[in-house]
């Protein structure tokens, strides 16, 4: 019970920590690379470098008033705010941290992550519903199509994994990567999974629900407080998933490159998992620093024209190949 | 498994039951998405996971996002609401449920009286692939024909 | 359909290369001035804090024209003109009302006895709305301000207890008219 085996106490009560520790430093971090990468400091005053800013931040929120507008519809205003960080922490369930670390074993494993993701449009798509405002309901349209619009080539491109994996588990997903990581034979699949991954958390350059500039904050508009602090954490938990995901599928999981296994497996699992997950982490700073949003119909013609072309092509020669290579 | 199973069952049911007696549009939909989720864990409890993973990443995950994309382009207000309240008055569905009624009380007794089914194993993706392109193959080409109709019906639409 | 992959491979390569260029910006040397651990260096012309200065001789400079009222675009200037024994002007009361205060020098360019000054000092908060009203008392400085040897009263032409006309400095005495000389 007490040892680290898959849905082990030990486990959970790490792989929770770890996530939502992680979520809430997230904020601090990606504030101060974003800080780095225009030439600035960022927050550093709360706290060494810092760090403790994400609780100040929280502090913040939870003592501002949170107010429910009184032509909102109530009990939807209350519940979507909800949705969004529970099913993005139902999604870590299946993600391999290490050997032996995780939450459960699922033999659908990444069903259940589109599963979730796909219950996580509702949380913006009510949001703009129900606080009965023109800019939220067009906030709310935006996350909807673009969504419902992304998931599509997500999970599309990961079907060419799935194939040369032979598996929906992610544990045996990793497992297959012994010989060689996804990432070479899938790249066009990655390309498509990162773009369309970044589209379905919503993180920039995709932000259109919220767009700042022209639809004010979007789909939380109306939200003040812990509620739109929900919303807030939701997003980095998605961003943190996401960033462990693509190691996962295409960088080879917890395996170590070219053997470069350090200490027992459990240890080294542990470090090159970090080591990926960090990396994603600043890349998806990075992209949220550098790249500008396009216009609504840039985003759908790039995806419909573009993105599922692709993936389709991708999973047609992977099949023919596997096909081929199994006869 | 069991009581999962009657536990969600239960929850499928009320949540139909609500769904259909809602006013607000939107809560109707919010308790459609608990009854299909509920549906969902049924399949799995029955061993079809890739069923229980679809149910909710097609039904849940994209039809009903569908629905209330629609529903929040056709800006239902206080005029949908009343009409909603008028067809629920008791005149509008005493009847039909007389003559439903009879059905169910089949229903259970059919339910009632058959054997219980066994637990058919775990079944994965695979053998959802093998049945859907060995002895329903036709029936998929049949559905993926509607689903290009509907496509190309789209497209043409959307040109104009 | 190649032109459009071409294109489509462009606008991807056009992305990478924005994000190597941001991430050069990693290295870079940060711009950011640590305010209050460092004091950033301020200009004698920024346009802070408003006081009022007293002439080389020690005497208010204000004359209480008004010039600054008006020009004020925000009016947050409020004066009361009032004389001494000697038939000099000043202020009775002078109220600054720095909530409202836009620094935008106005004031400044409209003295004509450069009593009122902006400043480089710019720490005003306060916790309590009223103390941003700022009386005479509270800006009237012991020294010149950026304007060393101007005293108005000595260039002007006007007449106070003390001074007649034509004694001001660079001024002739007052022609006699009456008289025929030259």
């Amino acid at each position: 019970m007490f040892e680290f085996s898959v849905g082990s106490v030990l486990s959970i009560v790490f792989v929770l920590g770890v996530v939502l520790v992680s979520a809430a430093m997230l904020i601090w971090v990606e504030r101060r690379f974003l800080g780095f990468f225009s030439e600035r400091l960022g927050p550093n005053r709360v706290g060494p470098f810092g760090v403790l800013q994400s609780i100040a931040d929280v502090g913040k929120l939870i003592t501002k008033e949170d107010w429910i507008p009184p032509f909102a519809d109530k009990y939807t205003f209350v519940i979507a705010p909800i949705v969004v960080p529970v099913v993005m922490l139902l999604s870590f369930a299946v993600i391999p941290f290490a050997p032996g670390v995780g939450v459960m074993d699922l033999n659908i494993g990444l069903l259940w992550i589109f599963a979730m993701a796909g219950l996580g449009a509702y949380s913006a798509m009510l949001g703009g519903i129900a606080s009965n405002n023109k800019f939220a309901l067009l906030g709310g349209l935006r996350a909807a199509g673009q969504m419902i619009s992304y998931e599509v080539f997500m999970g599309i491109s990961i079907l060419g994994v799935v194939m040369l994996g032979n598996s929906f588990n992610m544990r045996e997903l990793v497992e297959a990567q012994k010989d060689g990581w996804f990432v070479l034979p899938q790249f066009v699949g990655f390309i498509v999974f990162v773009i369309a991954g970044l589209a379905e958390t919503k993180r920039w350059p995709f932000d259109l629900a919220e767009g700042e500039s022209e639809i004010i904050s979007g789909f939380n508009t109306e939200y003040s407080g812990m509620k739109f602090g929900l919303f807030f954490v939701g997003e980095y938990i998605g961003m943190f998933l996401l960033a462990m995901l693509i190691p996962v599928l295409f960088f080879g999981g917890w395996l170590a490159p070219f053997g470069w296994d350090i200490g027992p497996p459990l240890v080294s699992g542990l470090l090159w998992m970090t080591i990926k997950t960090t990396f994603w982490i600043v890349f998806f700073i990075l992209v949220r620093a550098a790249l500008v949003r396009p216009r609504y119909d840039q985003l759908m013609n790039y995806g419909w024209l573009v993105m599922l072309p692709l993936s389709l092509l991708n999973l047609l020669i992977t099949g023919a190949v596997v096909l081929y290579q199994g006869s | 498994m069991s009581v999962l199973f009657y536990a969600s069952a239960f929850v499928s049911v009320l949540a139909t039951l609500m769904a259909i007696t809602r006013i607000n549009v939107v809560h109707a939909l919010l308790y459609f998405i608990v009854s299909l989720i509920a549906l969902s864990v049924i399949f799995y409890t029955l061993g079809a996971h890739f069923a229980a993973a679809l149910e909710v990443i097609v039904y849940a995950g994209a039809i009903m996002v569908m629905f209330l994309f629609v529903i929040m382009m056709l800006n239902l207000g206080k005029p949908t609401e009343e009409q909603e309240r008028v067809w629920l008055k008791p005149g509008m569905w005493v009847g039909p449920s007389l003559l439903a009624a009879p059905l169910l009380v089949e229903l259970v007794v059919m339910i009632s009286g058959a054997k219980a089914q066994t637990q058919a194993g775990v079944i994965n993706a695979k053998d959802v692939g093998i049945a859907l392109f060995g002895p329903y193959v036709l029936a998929v080409e049949l559905a993926s024909l509607l689903l290009l109709a509907g496509l190309v019906g789209a497209y043409h639409l959307a040109r104009k | 359909m190649f032109k459009a992959i071409g294109k489509q491979l462009y606008v991807l390569w056009s992305q990478v290369v924005t994000l190597a260029l941001v991430f050069m910006h990693l290295f870079k040397k940060k711009d950011t001035v640590e305010y209050p651990d460092v004091m950033p260096y301020m200009f004698p012309r920024w346009r802070g804090r408003i006081i009022l200065t007293r002439d080389p001789d020690g005497e208010e400079r204000c004359v209480a024209c008004n010039l600054c009222a008006v020009a004020c675009p925000v009016d947050c200037i409020a004066l009361q003109k009032t004389e001494d024994e000697n038939g000099r002007w000043y202020p009775e009361f002078f109220r600054i009302n720095f909530s409202r205060c836009i620094m935008c020098g106005f004031c400044e360019e409209a003295c004509p006895t450069h009593a009122i000054q902006l400043t480089p000092d710019f720490e005003m908060a306060e916790y309590v709305r009223q103390d941003m009203v700022w009386e005479k008392q509270h800006m009237l400085i012991q020294g010149t301000g950026k304007y060393h040897d101007y005293n108005f009263y000595k260039i002007a032409g006007k007449a106070i207890g003390g001074k007649g006309k034509g004694e001001a400095r660079n001024e002739l005495p007052p022609v006699d008219r009456r008289s025929l000389l030259p």
